[in-house]
């Protein structure tokens, strides 16, 4: 054998040497193992103490639920109802892509909506749920629910979602609420706003928010790392959102928006007393439900597209020339200023013009009304009164005293998106023409016409000072209590009167231009308008409005109040491209305040009827 | 004949450290697994110590005839699997023999054997022919583990054959000549790496980066260790292990378990019971009558060394995740059978050292 002999004891000593170097080794190695845990168990222990907590407690967001919106007399105008939310984990799918498909016939998505979810998933972690439907109603649920044995990883969860009813009639005034978007999320008090909560974003939805959107509470849950909570409880209660009661009453809104039947246009009804608005319609309006969970593409594009524009809040967006209606403001800054008299006549002959002006002004009566005085004028529209009133007051006077009636301003009522209007004057035409003041425009003021933009809200404003004479209440959509404020305090209660007596005799007055419209059961009072509708061809201006295609016919005005004897309804009425006010404007004006007799029981009862 | 002694049948003060440890596990495990582990772990025990205390009346003798027919069937399982294996989660690591084994791990046991046979006649420290064929059998093995793919099990396996090379003796040169070798190949080694392999050693390097995936189960780990604090937050008390927060926390993260639980000083406990055991095999070895008894001896309690450390290592954040068992606490069958294997092999020399005294 040529290998080494062995050396028995020699091989032990080398084995014992090297099984005793092993041993140091493994009690260093121990040793600092040990080290390591004695670091994170001892040193690190607060650190990871700490963590551990957070791990198991979870605080979780309680919504709080959405303040309901009613009527005046307690009608529930918007509400929370349940609706279920479809969602999916994906890492608890088998085949996902094939219960999609499947899904898509059996709870109708569409393509856009399959588009969405794959994106969701692609970009989401697999335990993060991923929105399959929104919205279902416990009927499509109960669909899904029989099959759901086949869909693992999908779960149908309750929530609470915005209702709108009278969605149509109401829309304009109460709006929607929507989700929350990324922009308006970074604006909120992150301890009152999630993510995915549901925010107004235009109305009362959004004017109220913060009240109507509550505190959200906190769930203090024990979970595991699947998220299964354990063990929860409450550590603050949600304080929920606070119900708005409306000072609209449904039933007006609805014989107003009624009333219109096919025309497009606004009314508004407010109590001058108080300034609640009692009616306040942008015709046509649209199903706000449509926005809540999200408006398809092609919904929105519709809304968007229609040429009536439904999504335009006219009663505050809306800007038009206020027309005669102006005139019962005008008449009072005269006799106010004392350049007319209850008593004063002029006489017209159907054209007015400025001293040494070729320019006509016409009446809209050709040859004129005669000798008229104030109340005349009033009743029959007498534009050429107003002409010469007008530059008697001059531009500087008529919007000193315009002005506190709020013209050309926002009114502040308490739902966003008001238009401010304008109120020309000579610094308004400085400061946006650059051209000095021409004296013929103080003409066309004095009928309403020229640079005036009212707004109808602004209008009803106006006519709620000139009803309760000079008492300025500023309108609002909410029941509660507002400072009354006089206004023109130093006006004689004598020209007040004058000027309603003139806008009665519109009515009831032989000679008024309304008067087919005089009721036998009460007296109300009123004045039509027109609001010229600009880009007219040149050949069209000399027309008759009613021979011009619908779109080019002026729209008509009218400003009405009843009873007479003491106000309780103001209503303004503005019938785009209804060419006459008297025509097309006062007989929705007369239908509301109708409405609103039968509504309040103020008809006198017909006897004749009952025999 | 004199009656024998209960140290001729084993050794209690091993078969005392094994039992304490065993019934520290089963306590841990109640914990995090609930009773229906804790019976079927028993009866894997038992089995086990009942394999353990049978192998110890085997003269050491037989294994050393039996060694190369044992290792031949350890790589042909070894090979079995590479063709038949079940896979699971991308690996093929198991076979189903009516009963699923991990050929593996018994090759845990027989490389060492194989080495030490190799080395059994050699007049020691081994000279390059004993090296060479020492060599040959680890990469072998190594290699043919490597292909599961279960890169942390073929390192194990790797490290149980050189045991019995630094144990027989080889010279400290060659051992930091051969360590500097490693040190040198790691490129090309992370160059034949899997791409999941890669991953989970970058993982271990910053494993805050992925918190939520791979990163995770370190994370909560060392949660639950640091939370525990000196004296644990109590048995069953755990919130890391109850709320299952902690993953795999019967396998491979008990010691997790165990630290949260019962705190520092429950941590030290099990180190000073590893500790014991490791100096009595140790112990045990240095008394062992021939060469090969020495070896395996020797080997199989660096194994277990090994094992401890790692998985220690790895839940605490020093070392990859490898899925490596904590030896005699994590649940599973075949870790705990082929563990109280290895000490029936070690009792068996230490009941047959006295024979060629006498």
């Amino acid at each position: 054998m040529s290998k080494a002999l062995k050396q028995p004891l020699h091989e032990k000593r080398l084995f014992n040497e090297r099984a005793l170097v092993a041993l140091v080794v493994v009690l260093m190695v121990f040793f600092l193992l040990l080290s390591r845990y004695f670091y994170l168990q001892v040193i690190k222990h607060d650190d990871y103490s700490a963590q551990a907590d957070g791990n198991r407690i979870k605080i979780q967001r309680i919504s709080p639920t959405r303040g309901l919106i009613y009527d005046r007399n307690g009608v529930l105008l918007a509400e929370n109802e349940t609706a279920y939310r479809l969602q999916v984990i994906t890492e608890k799918t088998k085949d996902l892509n094939s219960q999609l498909n499947a899904l898509q016939d059996l709870i109708g998505l569409d393509e856009e909506d399959l588009l969405r979810i794959r994106k969701d998933i692609k970009f989401n972690p697999a335990f993060k749920p991923i929105t399959i439907k929104e919205n279902m109603n416990e009927q499509e649920v109960a669909t899904f629910a029989v099959q759901n044995h086949h869909y693992p990883g999908f779960k149908a969860t309750p929530y609470l979602v915005r209702k709108y009813n009278h969605a149509k009639v109401m829309s304009h005034v109460i709006g929607y609420v929507s989700k929350i978007n990324a922009e308006e999320f970074s604006n909120k008090d992150p301890n009152l706003y999630a993510s995915d909560d549901y925010v107004g974003k235009i109305g009362i939805e959004k004017y109220y928010e913060t009240e109507l959107h509550g505190q959200p509470g906190l769930l203090k849950s024990e979970i595991n790392a699947r998220g299964r909570p354990l063990s929860q409880a409450i550590e603050q209660a949600p304080s929920h959102g606070q119900s708005l009661h409306l000072t609209i009453d449904l039933a007006l809104q609805q014989a107003a928006y009624d009333a219109f039947a096919d025309e497009t246009g606004a009314a508004i009804a407010v109590n001058p007393n108080n300034g609640e608005i009692l009616a306040m319609i942008s015709k046509p309006g649209y199903d706000t439900n449509l926005f809540i969970s999200g408006i398809s593409h092609k919904d929105y594009q519709s809304l968007l597209n229609a040429p009536e524009k439904p999504l335009f809040n006219r009663s505050i967006k809306g800007g038009y020339e206020p027309g005669s209606t102006i005139k019962p403001y005008m008449a009072l800054a005269g006799l106010h200023h004392k350049l007319i008299t209850a008593e004063t006549t002029m006489f017209s002959n159907g054209v007015y013009q400025l001293p040494n002006q070729k320019r006509k002004y016409h009446d809209w009566k050709q040859g004129g009304h005669g000798h008229v005085n104030v109340v005349n004028s009033l009743a029959e529209s007498v534009n050429v009164f107003f002409y010469d009133l007008a530059v008697k007051l001059g531009i500087d006077r008529i919007e000193a005293f315009l002005k506190p009636f709020k013209f050309g301003q926002l009114t502040g009522l308490d739902i966003a998106g008001e238009k401010q209007g304008i109120l020309p004057s000579r610094t308004w035409k400085k400061a946006n023409r650059n051209m000095i003041w021409f004296p013929g425009e103080t003409v066309i003021t004095g009928i309403g016409q020229g640079y005036f933009v009212i707004t109808p809200v602004q209008m009803a404003q106006a006519l709620s000072v000139l009803v309760s004479k000079g008492q300025y209440t500023p309108l609002h959509l909410i029941q509660k209590q507002v400072a009354t404020v006089l206004v023109h305090s130093d006006i004689n209660t004598a020209h007040w009167d004058t000027v309603h007596q003139g806008m009665t005799a519109v009515i009831n007055a032989p000679n008024g231009t309304a008067r087919a419209l005089a009721s036998k059961d009460y007296v109300f009072a009123g004045k039509s308008g027109t609001s010229q509708v600009f880009g007219k061809s040149e050949e069209d201006i000399y027309k008759k409005n009613e021979e011009l295609p619908k779109h080019l016919r002026n729209h008509a005005l009218f400003v009405a109040f009843a009873p007479v004897q003491a106000p309780e309804i103001a209503v303004v009425v503005v019938a785009e491209h209804g060419a006459s006010g008297t025509k097309a404007a006062a007989p929705i004006a007369k239908k509301i305040i109708d409405a609103y007799m039968q509504i309040n029981d103020l008809l006198p009862a017909d006897e004749e009827a009952h025999e | 004949m004199n009656k024998r002694r209960i140290s001729d049948w084993f050794d209690p003060v091993l078969l005392l450290l094994i039992l304490a440890l065993l019934g520290y596990g089963l306590v841990v495990l109640y914990s995090a697994g609930g009773m229906v582990l804790v019976e079927k772990q028993a009866v894997r025990i038992g089995l086990g110590l009942f394999a353990m205390l049978f192998i110890a009346q085997i003269r050491p003798e037989r294994f050393e005839q039996f060694t190369p027919i044992i290792f031949v069937v350890s790589v042909l399982l070894l090979v079995a699997v590479l063709f038949f294996g079940i896979t699971v989660k991308g690996a093929k690591r198991w076979l189903d023999l009516g009963i699923s084994i991990q050929p593996s791990e018994l090759c845990k046991i027989t490389l060492p054997m194989m080495v030490a046979w190799i080395f059994r006649h050699a007049a020691l420290p081994p000279d390059w022919k004993h090296l060479a064929g020492a060599l040959l059998v680890i990469g072998m093995c190594t290699g043919l583990i490597y292909q599961q793919p279960d890169l942390g099990t073929s390192i194990l396996i790797a490290l149980s054959g050189l045991f019995v090379i630094y144990l027989a003796g080889i010279s400290w040169k060659l051992i930091i000549g051969g360590g500097f070798l490693a040190v040198l190949s790691s490129p090309v080694v992370w160059y034949f790496m899997h791409e999941y392999q890669k991953q989970r050693v970058l993982m271990f390097l910053n494993p805050e980066a992925d918190p939520l995936n791979r990163g995770w189960n370190i994370i909560q780990s060392k949660i639950a260790i640091g939370s525990g604090g000196m004296t644990g937050k109590g048995w069953q008390q755990g919130s890391q292990t109850q709320l299952d927060f902690l993953p795999e926390h019967s396998t491979d993260f008990i010691l997790s378990v165990l630290s949260e639980e019962f705190g520092f000083i429950g941590v030290a406990l099990l180190f000073v019971l590893y500790a014991m055991i490791i100096m009595r095999c140790l112990f045990i070895a240095s008394q062992a009558k021939n060469t090969y008894n020495r070896l395996i001896c020797g080997a199989l309690t660096l194994i277990l060394f090994v094992y401890i450390t790692i998985n220690a290592g790895m839940i605490s954040g020093v070392f990859p995740v490898v899925g490596v068992p904590l030896p005699l606490v994590s649940y599973g069958g075949t870790s705990v059978l082929t563990l109280l294997a290895s000490f029936g092999i070690i009792m068996s020399v230490y009941t047959h050292k006295k024979l060629i005294q006498q």
